[in-house]
């Protein structure tokens, strides 16, 4: 049996490698080595853990496994993920993203690759049109993220993969929100898929990684040389600690999408809410092309409060959740869009990209979900 | 977040223990504190903690954790399961007699014969599904009754009430070794057990990647005695240790609800092979503990054994296996097999062993959590 036609809570479980070679150990040794031994001069698989770690191999094997890419890379946090598979741009190019980018990439966009010469143009990726009217002749990739955050805008993946293909365009995803086992972009034509692997791959809110991979062999060669020369590779310790956090995703991702459901309907009905932004939702305007994507509505979702004003009092009375940003794990996670996750980006052009005060994020937890309605709702009615 | 944690449901509490306890940052994961030891601030003052083997902010959050779980007054980590249970046998005193499941695990066996033996302290072994047998093997000098259940490898299921009933008329200690179900499942206490014993490496830790042990005391004074020992013999889980199994515990309760599925999938799938002789799992509607484990628990667990028709196709078994690791150990995420007879439980003399029927036809199944269509279709080419 090879890992590849094992189901996926099976490929898991197990990875890429599952027991150890040399002493049949179930978990994978952490190897905290810098550096590798040459007998007799001579360098073997491994010589320096910057460019090949073993305990940092199995997430990189495991992403691309899960993803469908032929090679993976693992990275210090999202971020350093997103910045080193940007590295396959060139001073000269020009990048199109979403408007309501996280903003973590708006902030590196926008003030880290213009002084490499690397510009940006920021579209309603939902409407193709707008996306092929803003490519210009030195265009040379489009950076997505499907569902947008917060806002949860759809983006056409297979159409807008087309339109790249054609016009010669690299395609990047950011696939965070909905992790391989709900939506597999390479299959419908991304070219290379960045996860924060700090969210649900991770699972725990208990490290920082990023992973990232491409189904295109010469494109991997090229990640693989930026990241070895740049160098923010994820350490050993926390690559265990992601490898032994994938295990129970799929159990932690469909309870949290579970709870992200019953959530949703329910603040979708109280008053005190004037909107609730989930793929999951009957009413939710881009259900079809969501599910035409992806497997799954996922484990988050946004939602507006009728008064802006009442948000700092929920943000008091809450106690289950945790008010932080970053979501995706196994506890439930509160966000202050305006504040918190997308504090990076002008007050302005929050306002004009619908990311008001007035907006919360979610993503559930595993908890009871009977607790964690009983805790909104009394936050809720103040 | 403590303030509203006694109203939430076990498995909310199970993912929020020790969540922003941190006062300093709010950090959601608790810190690991590596040190060993801590600054006084003056002659006869102390922080709270002066010593790790004595306490340890990170292994005490984890034993909060446990009692909380448990619903006991105390709770004590240790470095492995089988250092939890040593301890406990550190609270008896020579010329004290135990009475013990028969169908246990073997290293209990082997430190009670080997290690304890040497100290005055004696065991008899007899069948705790049977509480007549239990009761004809109390004496004057007998002062615990120990038991797992369901047990371990013939998944025996003993009567926790009448039991308890029994220690309170003979004025045992009731200790209940609870790793194959956890409290999720089964809640000893509840039948007035004393003591819980954990092999906290199992279903705790959930991910074959840590040692750990863990006893839980019904009681204060209990809990106190148990402490001193702890404190005085020094076994307990190191700290980083102690964080990882804080992590586990937070997918408890969805791992436990997948090793019960699947476990009951493959039980009943093995029951139809023809090489097949015997399936043990509590989850089977003819296994002779069934009905009393639907009373007593609230799942039939992930643990099942299996005989197969010769010795021959045990061993073929654990050769062609692919996707299960033929090892010791249970309760994690990747399903293992276990030759009980070789492994687990070869320091049971051999004639004791046959007696039992722990043969070496006789395979044990963790049943992990990976798809269980994968198990079976493991299981089935290995049988083939």
């Amino acid at each position: 049996m090879s890992a590849k036609t094992y189901r996926p809570a099976t490929l898991l479980v197990h990875q890429g490698m599952d027991r150890d070679p040399h002493t049949g150990a179930s978990a994978i040794p952490i190897y905290q080595a810098s550096t590798y031994h040459h007998p007799g001069g001579v360098g073997g698989e491994y010589d320096y853990a910057r460019s090949g770690n073993p305990s940092r191999q199995q997430v990189e094997e495991a992403i691309a496994l899960l993803e469908g890419g032929v090679r993976g890379f693992a990275y210090a946090s999202g971020m350093a993920a997103i910045g080193s598979a940007l590295a396959l741009l060139r001073s000269g190019d020009h990048l199109i993203a979403p408007e309501d980018l996280y903003g973590g990439s708006w902030r590196y966009l926008n003030t880290v690759l213009p002084q490499q010469g690397i510009s940006a143009t920021y579209v309603d990726t939902t409407d193709l049109g707008k996306v092929a009217a803003a490519i210009t002749p030195q265009t040379r990739a489009l950076f997505l993220e499907t569902p947008s955050n917060p806002l949860f805008k759809i983006t056409d993946l297979r159409g807008v993969a087309a339109l790249a293909k054609e016009r010669q365009l690299l395609t990047f995803l950011d696939n965070t929100f909905m992790t391989p086992l709900l939506q597999r972009p390479l299959e419908l034509g991304i070219d290379v898929v960045i996860h924060s692997a700090t969210k649900f791959l991770g699972g725990h809110s208990d490290l920082l990684a990023g992973l990232v991979t491409t189904a295109d062999p010469e494109l991997g060669k090229r990640l693989k040389h930026f990241q070895n020369a740049f160098g923010a590779v994820l350490a050993p310790f926390d690559s265990f600690l992601l490898a032994r956090g994938l295990k129970t995703l799929k159990l932690r991702l469909e309870a949290g999408q579970a709870n992200a459901q019953v959530l949703a309907e329910r603040l979708a009905a109280h008053p005190a809410v004037a909107r609730v932004y989930y793929p999951g939702l009957d009413d939710f305007a881009a259900r079809d092309l969501h599910f035409a994507q992806a497997a799954g509505a996922g484990a988050v979702l946004s939602f507006a409060l009728r008064d802006a004003g009442a948000v700092p009092g929920l943000l008091q009375r809450v106690r289950l959740p945790i008010i932080a940003p970053s979501l995706g794990g196994v506890e439930t996670i509160l966000t202050h869009c305006w504040s918190m996750s997308h504090a990076a980006i002008p007050a302005e052009v929050k306002q004009s990209l619908g990311i008001g005060p007035e907006l919360l994020r979610l993503a559930a937890g595993i908890e009871d979900v009977e607790d964690l309605w009983a805790d909104l709702e009394q936050a809720l009615a103040g | 977040m403590t303030a509203c944690s006694q109203q939430l449901t076990l498995e909310s509490r199970l993912v929020n223990f020790g969540v922003g306890r941190d006062e300093r940052t709010g950090g959601i994961s608790f810190p690991i504190y590596p040190s060993a030891t801590y600054r006084h601030p003056g002659v006869g003052e102390s922080t709270g903690y002066d010593y790790t083997r004595s306490g340890n902010p990170t292994r005490q959050l984890l034993e909060e954790a446990f009692a909380q779980l448990e619903g006991g007054a105390r709770g004590l980590a240790f470095a492995s399961g089988m250092a939890a249970l040593t301890t406990l046998f550190l609270h008896f005193s020579a010329g004290d007699h135990l009475v013990v499941s028969q169908d246990l695990y073997g290293g209990t066996y082997r430190v009670l014969a080997q290690v304890f033996g040497k100290f005055g302290l004696t065991a008899s072994y007899v069948d705790t599904t049977d509480v007549a047998a239990v009761a004809a093997a109390i004496r004057p000098e007998t002062k615990a009754l120990l038991i797992e259940t369901p047990g371990n490898p013939l998944l025996g299921v003993a009567d926790l009430a009448a039991l308890g009933a029994l220690c309170r008329e003979h004025g045992l200690l009731y200790l209940v070794d609870n790793t194959f179900l956890t409290p999720l499942l089964q809640r000893p206490f509840a039948y007035g057990a004393d003591v819980t014993i954990y092999s906290a490496t199992k279903y705790f830790g959930g991910h074959n990647d840590l040692c750990a042990g863990a006893l839980v005391a019904r009681t204060p004074e209990l809990g106190e005695r148990l402490y001193f020992l702890q404190n005085s013999t020094g076994g307990i889980l190191p700290p980083q240790d102690c964080w990882l199994l804080l992590r586990s515990l937070k997918t408890l309760g969805l791992r436990l609800e997948r090793h019960c599925a699947n476990a009951g999938e493959v039980a009943r799938w093995l029951k139809a092979h023809p090489k097949v002789t015997a399936v043990y799992y509590p989850g089977l509607e003819d296994h002779p503990g069934h009905e009393l484990s639907q009373r007593q628990t609230s799942g039939f667990g992930g643990m099942l054994s299996f005989r197969v028709d010769t010795a021959e196709t045990a061993r073929k078994v654990l050769k062609k296996l692919q996707l299960i690791s033929f090892a010791e150990s249970l309760g994690g995420v990747e399903s293992l097999m276990t030759l009980p007879a070789v492994q687990t439980h070869a320091d049971i003399p051999v004639q004791e062993r046959l007696r039992l029927g722990i043969c070496e036809r006789l395979l044990r199944l963790s049943v992990g959590i990976e798809s269980s269509c994968d198990i079976i279709a493991d299981l089935e080419q290995a049988l083939a």
